[in-house]
């Protein structure tokens, strides 16, 4: 990371080349595009809406009257579901994740740069978070404050940023002792203004690997709950609620189980295989 | 050793009082009270159960009360099951939840370290990516995925084992493999890095070079270096099993706290809610200080202060 920015632009070549030789990444990166597509424009395009109750195609198996994937107990299509399922596990996804960047880098790059007593503190109110279980805590906001769309982003970011403020913390450590940051506060910048403008842009490497891997943690994380009976309220779905009504019904329709299960798995992996590749491409020396 | 261990119990004392502080103020702020049934109770009776339980109070002093009372071991009674103490509660399903999380744990241990040492030992050959593939099929499948997918199979469509209940050893078989199976997943990958690493230092080449068999250099040597980074892992892991249980009690309707804890929070059964974060709790900062002991045991360049 000590390059300057010439070469600094060479080393992101470097690491895209590396991360297009890796053959799942990059099959990864498309059938994530399929996705987040799909997603975006899938939901127009459907026959039926994704509340659209049909008395007529109650458990309609796939193929039949124009569900492509098959219809529910209220013969409401699945393929509309799934897609709108995805959008909504997408965007607690990306939501949330953003959420726990933004404390994460706040949190982690001010306790590296200031050091000392405080860094000490703040370190140890993260350890003492990691020890927590969590899943009771956001389990407990839920009940408290009713099963709330925005407050599922917050629950969720709010957990995730842990990791993050240690990773951004270690980063910053080696950094400050860099000497771009000697020559910043020898020009007179603020400790904000370095953190700001020179830390946090120099941390970019490890933070972009870490969010591809918070991402599907995240999605993950807004399914347990679905799936506990605490996410996303019907009739708007997610992937999570739609596995765990698909698994209440799995003997008479498994369509519906299977088909979400196999969306929810392409999508963690593409994730995964992503994070992995990009972390290989961007700091080759751990692999 | 013995300062350390004061220290870390010194910092456990408020942990686990910030944990009760804010599950207790939460579980309060949530609309309703544990007397609110779909049969709406008389006003006056309603208030009498309230004054029984001392939810009358202020909040602060039911707060002080509730802390005085935990102190001195008194986890009260619950407030939906009259005739029960959380204590007892927590007797009847916490063993059931143990028993299927240390199962899943040595299962995942067992299954883990091997095909770790062996994708260590066969680096870059098919047997490698073999495990590579399970360990990223392990993290990519989420319990709740692969458990109703065995239930379909192994339960509905072969008949080979119970879909759910507690009856018997074979009704476990399901839920830990399933519960297990994430955590393969990451304790082979541990293995495995832990192995190569090991396997390239100057120790173990002395040890081929003194002639040493395979075998002896693999389990005596290697594997004991080797396994440390998973003593830390003992922490997260044990977290991430109660998580599990959580949707594995559920969905194989098991009598275990997890599936307690969901009811209780959604019933409001503010005693019982508050006894379960407690335990799990005390159970995770435990098993993270264990393993920073165990830590040190096994690595004589740790030391602990």
């Amino acid at each position: 990371m000590e390059v300057a920015a010439v070469k600094g632009r060479s080393l992101w070549d470097d690491a895209r080349r590396r991360l297009l030789r890796n053959r799942a990444a990059v099959a990864s990166l498309a059938l994530l595009a399929l996705l987040v597509v799909a997603a975006i424009v899938g939901p127009y395009l459907t026959p039926y809406s994704y509340d659209q109750i049909n008395k007529a195609d109650v458990w309609a198996p796939p193929l039949v009257h124009g569900h492509l994937l098959g219809a529910d107990s209220l013969g409401r299509d699945l393929l509309a579901r799934l897609l709108i399922g995805l959008r909504v596990s997408l965007a607690i996804g990306v939501v949330a994740t953003a959420v726990s960047l933004v404390i994460g880098v706040a949190w982690g790059a001010s306790a590296g740069y200031v050091g000392g007593r405080l860094d000490e503190l703040m370190m140890r109110f993260v350890d003492v978070l990691y020890s927590l279980p969590f899943i009771f805590f956001v389990i407990l906001l839920m009940v408290t404050f009713g099963r709330n769309f925005i407050l599922i982003f917050l629950a969720i970011g709010a957990v995730e940023w842990l990791t993050m403020s240690r990773i951004v913390r270690g980063q910053t450590l080696s950094l400050k002792q860099k000497e771009f940051i000697e020559a910043a506060r020898a020009a007179g910048l603020s400790p904000a203004a370095i953190i700001g403008r020179h830390i946090v842009p120099n941390l970019l490497g490890p933070v972009v690997v870490y969010v591809t891997l918070t991402i599907p943690a995240v999605i993950l994380a807004e399914s347990f709950l679905s799936f506990l009976g605490m996410g996303v309220q019907e009739p708007l779905t997610s992937l999570g609620t739609l596995i765990s009504s698909g698994a209440q019904d799995m003997d008479l329709a498994p369509w519906l189980l299977v088909f979400p299960s196999v969306v929810m798995v392409a999508t963690l992996m593409a994730f995964n295989f992503i994070g992995d590749g990009l972390r290989d491409a961007i700091d080759p020396k751990d692999r | 050793m013995v300062r350390f261990l004061f220290r870390r119990l010194l910092v456990a004392i408020p942990t686990l009082l910030l944990v009760v502080t804010v599950a207790f103020f939460m579980m309060r702020a949530a609309p309703g009270n544990p007397f609110e049934t779909s049969r709406k109770l008389p006003p006056a009776i309603e208030k009498n159960m309230m004054a029984k339980y001392g939810l009358d109070r202020p909040l602060g002093q039911q707060y002080l009360t509730y802390l005085a009372d935990v102190a001195r071991g008194d986890f009260g009674p619950s407030m939906k099951y009259q005739d029960k103490s959380v204590l007892q509660i927590v007797r009847e399903g916490f063993p059931t939840s143990l028993t299927i999380g240390l199962s899943a744990l040595i299962l995942a241990s067992a299954l883990g370290m091997t095909l770790g040492v062996v994708a260590a030992l066969r680096q870059n050959e098919p047997a490698d990516y073999a495990v590579s593939a399970v360990a990223i099929l392990g993290v990519c499948i989420p319990t709740f995925v692969t458990a109703p997918l065995l239930v379909l199979l192994f339960g509905l469509k072969l008949g080979w084992l119970p879909t759910g209940g507690l009856a018997g050893p074979e009704s476990l078989i399901l839920p830990v493999t399933v519960l297990a199976l994430p955590q393969v997943a990451v304790i082979s990958r541990l293995t495995r890095a832990g192995m190569i690493e090991v396997l390239r230092s100057n120790y173990i080449r002395t040890a081929r070079a003194k002639g040493l068999p395979e075998h002896e250099i693999v389990f005596r040597h290697a594997l004991r270096a080797a396994i440390l980074p998973l003593v830390s892992y003992l922490g997260p892991a044990c977290a991430g099993l109660i998580t599990g249980s959580l949707v594995i009690e559920k969905i194989f309707n098991l009598p275990g706290l997890g599936k307690n804890f969901v009811v209780s929070a959604l019933q409001r059964d503010y005693t019982v809610v508050m006894g379960v974060v407690i335990l799990y709790a005390t159970l995770i900062i435990a098993l993270n200080l264990l393993a920073d002991v165990v830590y040190a045991l096994l690595d004589p360049r740790v030391r602990l202060a």
